[in-house]
C-alpha cells in the first residue's frame, strides 16, 4: 500500500515537475517572470489536440514540431517584447515588475487567440491511457511519460548547465547578468536563448499533459501558479531543484490524500511551501541572493 | 508622470468619456420600438465558459437565430419584433455577473434578461432580477431551497430541481438492484468540495441512509484535483459495488481514464457533471456503457430528437444530455409568454407561473414556479445517454445493473 502510494506521489510529482522546469530557467537565467507560462502549455496542448485529432500525428511525435516551435516563439518573443525591458532597465529590480506586467499583457493575447479559435470547451482526449505495472502499482502510461520526460530533460539540462562551458557561461548570466559580458559572455544572446529554452520546455510539457488532463483555453493559468510553487520550493533557475520540488509535492498530495484526506491536499502544499520559504528562503537548492 | 502627459491623459480621457455618452445617447433617439432587446451575462472565458459554452450558450443562440429567423418574437397583436441582442462575458467572476446585470437593467434598458449560468452565479444575480422585475428562468441551478427562493424571489423560475431529487432517485435504483440481490449495500463517495459537490452530498448522505444503503467511504476532494489514484484505491478496498463522484467536468474525465487505468471496475459507477455531455459518450465509445449520472432523456421522444437535430445544424456541436433541452425549453416558455402576453414583465412571469406551454420537452405547467417534471438519473446505453430515473414516468428506459468491466 505504502509502495504504490509513493509510486503514485512521484508520478504525479513528475507531472508537477515536468510543468515547471521550463519556467525555472526562464526566470532564473533569462529573468524574466513570465505570467504568459502557463497560456504557453496550454497552447502546446491545443497544438497536440489538432495534430492527433485533425492529421492524426500521434501526440509523442508532436512533441518534435512542439519543441522547435515553443523555442521559436519564445525566441521572437523575447526579442520583440521583453528585450527592450531588459535594455531600458539596465539590469535593475525594475526589469521583475516590467517584465510582470509585460507578460500579464501577453497573457490574454494569447488566452484571446486560444478563445477565438477554440472557444471556451472542456478539451480532451486519451492517449496511451492504460496501466503500466511498476512494483505492483497500475501506473498510467502517460503519466508515467511524464515522470520519465522530466527526470531525462531535468537531468539532462542539468548536467549540461553545471558540466559544459556553454551551461557555465548561462550560469554566469543567470549570477551576475551585469559583470558576465567583462568575461566575454553575451548576456543578452544567453537570456535570449535561456528564454526560448524555457518555453521549448514549457510546450514540452503542455503536449504531454494534454495526453491526460482536461484542459480548457483559460486553464493556463492554474498551471503558472503550480510552476511558480514549484520554481520557488526549489530554488530559482535550478533544474535538480525544480525536479525535486515537483516529486515532493506529488508525494505530499498523495500521502496526504491517501492517509489524512483528499480535502487537505492542497492545505498540505502550502503548510510545505511556507516551511521551506521559512527554513530556507531561497528555496531547497537556491543559493543565497548576494 | 509630468504635467503635460497627465493633461493629455485628462484629455484623452474627456474626449472618450464624450464619444461613450454620443455611442451611448444614439439609440435612445431611434427607440421607436423596432425591436425586443434581451441580454445576458454569460461566462465565455474563465473556468465556467466549459460548462457555460456547452449548456446555455448555444441555446441562446440557436434560439435567436429560430426567432429572429421566423421575423422576430411574436406579440399579442400578431405582429412580429426581432431580437436584438446584448451580449456580456462576465468571465466567471461573481462580481463580474452581477455588474453587468444591473448594467443590463439600468443602462441597456433591455426587455428581458436571460440569467447566467451556474448555481452560484442565478443565486448571485437573484435579487437584482427581483429588484428590476425581470422574469428570471434559472436553469442551469440546482438547488434544494427552490421552494424558499420564490418565496423570496417571486419572478425566480427554478428549473433543474434540487440536490436530493436526484439523489434520491439514485438511492431508489442503487436500493431496488440491492433488494435483487445485484449490488451490495455499500457505497463509496467522493465529492468536489465547491457548490455542486456540496450541495449533492449533503442530500446524498440522508438519501443513502433512508433507503439503507451503508456509505462505507465519503471524502471531499479541492476543486482542480487532477489525480484520484489514490481515492480510487481506497474506494476499490472499502468493499463497496457503488462509486458515487458529484464532480465537475474535468474532474469526471479525470476519474473515467484514471479508473480504467486502475481496473477498477465496481458494479455501478455514478459520476458527476461531464458525464452528459456529448463528447464524453464519443470519446469513450463502448467503456461508455453502463455510466451513470445526473439529467439523461428520452430517446423516443420526437420534439427532444429533432431539437438535438437542429441544435447540432445551426450550432456544429451536439447538446448536453441533462441541462441544454431544458434550457430550450425554458426560452420557448418566455418566447410563447411574450406571444400571449406581450412586453410587460409583470404579465409575463405571471404567464410563465400559470400558464401551460408546448415546449420541446413535451407539454410544461410549472410548479410553485418550479419545473418538476425532469428526469433524474440518466445512463449510457447504446451511444446514448437515455434516462433511467424516476422509474415511474413515461418514456424512462430500465437501468443496466451491474455495469460491465472496462474493456
Amino acid at each position: 500500500m505504502l509502495v504504490t502510494t509513493i509510486i503514485n506521489g512521484l508520478v504525479l510529482g513528475g507531472t508537477y515537475a515536468l510543468v515547471a522546469m521550463g519556467l525555472t530557467i526562464q526566470y532564473g537565467i533569462a529573468r524574466i517572470m513570465n505570467l504568459a507560462y502557463g497560456e504557453t502549455i496550454i497552447a502546446a496542448a491545443f497544438l497536440a489536440f489538432v495534430l492527433n485529432g485533425g492529421l492524426g500525428i500521434a501526440p509523442l511525435a508532436s512533441l518534435l514540431i512542439a519543441a522547435p516551435a515553443g523555442f521559436a516563439l519564445s525566441y521572437v518573443i523575447y526579442g520583440l517584447m521583453l528585450r527592450p525591458l531588459v535594455r531600458r532597465s539596465g539590469g535593475g529590480a525594475g526589469l521583475e515588475v516590467n517584465s510582470i506586467l509585460a507578460t500579464f499583457g501577453l497573457l490574454f493575447v494569447i488566452q484571446g487567440i486560444m478563445l477565438v479559435l477554440f472557444g471556451g470547451d472542456y478539451i480532451s482526449y486519451s492517449y496511451m491511457n492504460f496501466g503500466v505495472d511498476v512494483l505492483g502499482a497500475s501506473v498510467a502510461a502517460n503519466r508515467l511519460l511524464a515522470l520519465v520526460l522530466a527526470v531525462i530533460l531535468g537531468g539532462g539540462l542539468y548536467l549540461l548547465l553545471t558540466r559544459t562551458l556553454w551551461g557555465t557561461a548561462l550560469r554566469a548570466v543567470a549570477v551576475a547578468p551585469q559583470s558576465a559580458p567583462l568575461v566575454g559572455i553575451d548576456a543578452n544572446r544567453a537570456a535570449r536563448f535561456a528564454f526560448a529554452l524555457g518555453g521549448a520546455l514549457a510546450t514540452c510539457g503542455g503536449v504531454v499533459i494534454s495526453m491526460y488532463q482536461t484542459f480548457t483555453a483559460s486553464s493556463g493559468v492554474i498551471f503558472t501558479m503550480k510552476a511558480l510553487i514549484v520554481v520557488i520550493l526549489g530554488g530559482v533557475g535550478n533544474l535538480a531543484g525544480a525536479l525535486s520540488a515537483g516529486l515532493l509535492l506529488g508525494l505530499v498530495e498523495t500521502l496526504v490524500a491517501t492517509y489524512v484526506s483528499p480535502g487537505l491536499t492542497l492545505a498540505a502544499v502550502y503548510h510545505i511551501f511556507l516551511g521551506v520559504l521559512l527554513w530556507r528562503p531561497s528555496g531547497l537548492f537556491g543559493k543565497a541572493r548576494r | 508622470m509630468t504635467a503635460t502627459s497627465r493633461r493629455a491623459i485628462l484629455r484623452t480621457l474627456g474626449i472618450s468619456v464624450c464619444m461613450f455618452a454620443v455611442a451611448a445617447a444614439a439609440p435612445a433617439v431611434s427607440q421607436g420600438r423596432t425591436s425586443v432587446k434581451i441580454g445576458y451575462a454569460i461566462s465565455k472565458t474563465g473556468p465556467n465558459a466549459g460548462g457555460a459554452g456547452i449548456t446555455t450558450l448555444p441555446n441562446y443562440e440557436l434560439w435567436v437565430k429560430e426567432v429572429n429567423e421566423a421575423g422576430g418574437l411574436e406579440l399579442p397583436d400578431g405582429s412580429r419584433l426581432p431580437i436584438e441582442v446584448v451580449e456580456y462575458d462576465d468571465r466567471s467572476s461573481a462580481e463580474e455577473v452581477v455588474r453587468a446585470i444591473e448594467r443590463l437593467a439600468t443602462q441597456d434598458e433591455v426587455d428581458f434578461i436571460l440569467p447566467p449560468w451556474g448555481t452560484g452565479f442565478n443565486l448571485a444575480v437573484a435579487p437584482l432580477f427581483d429588484r428590476f422585475g425581470y422574469p428570471q428562468l434559472a436553469v442551469s441551478s440546482v438547488t434544494d431551497k427552490a421552494p424558499e427562493f420564490v418565496q423570496r424571489w417571486k419572478r425566480s423560475f427554478w428549473m433543474l430541481g434540487g440536490g436530493s431529487d436526484y439523489t434520491d432517485a439514485l438511492a431508489g435504483l442503487l436500493k431496488k438492484t440491492n433488494d435483487e440481490g445485484k449490488i451490495n449495500n455499500k457505497v463509496a463517495m467522493i465529492s468536489v468540495a465547491d457548490g455542486f459537490g456540496i450541495d449533492l452530498v449533503t442530500a446524498a448522505r440522508p438519501s443513502f441512509s433512508e433507503a439503507e444503503l451503508e456509505v462505507v467511504y465519503d471524502v471531499t476532494y479541492p476543486a482542480g484535483t487532477t489525480d484520484f489514484t489514490s481515492m480510487i484505491n481506497e474506494a476499490a478496498g472499502s468493499g463497496a459495488d457503488t462509486f458515487v463522484a458529484f464532480s465537475y467536468p474535468p474532474e469526471t474525465f479525470a476519474i473515467t481514464q484514471q479508473a480504467q487505468v486502475a481496473k477498477f471496475n465496481p458494479k455501478v459507477l455514478y459520476l458527476g457533471v461531464g458525464t452528459g455531455f456529448p463528447n464524453y459518450g464519443a470519446d469513450l465509445g463502448p467503456n461508455a456503457e453502463g455510466m451513470m449520472s445526473l439529467g439523461g432523456i428520452d430517446p423516443n421522444n420526437q420534439a427532444n430528437t429533432a431539437y438535438r437535430k437542429r441544435h447540432e445544424e445551426v450550432t456544429g456541436r451536439a447538446p448536453d444530455f441533462w441541462g441544454s433541452v431544458v434550457t430550450f425549453a425554458s426560452l420557448q416558455m418566455l418566447q410563447e409568454a411574450v406571444k400571449r402576453r406581450g412586453l410587460d414583465r409583470e404579465a409575463v412571469s405571471d404567464e410563465l407561473s400559470n400558464g401551460t406551454f408546448e415546449t420541446v420537452l413535451g407539454e410544461v405547467k410549472l410548479e410553485d414556479n418550479q419545473l418538476r417534471k425532469l428526469w433524474f438519473g440518466g445512463q449510457w446505453q447504446n451511444g446514448n445517454f437515455v434516462a433511467v430515473a424516476p422509474v415511474d414516468r413515461e418514456g424512462v428506459s430500465q437501468a443496466i445493473m451491474p455495469k460491465a468491466s472496462w474493456q
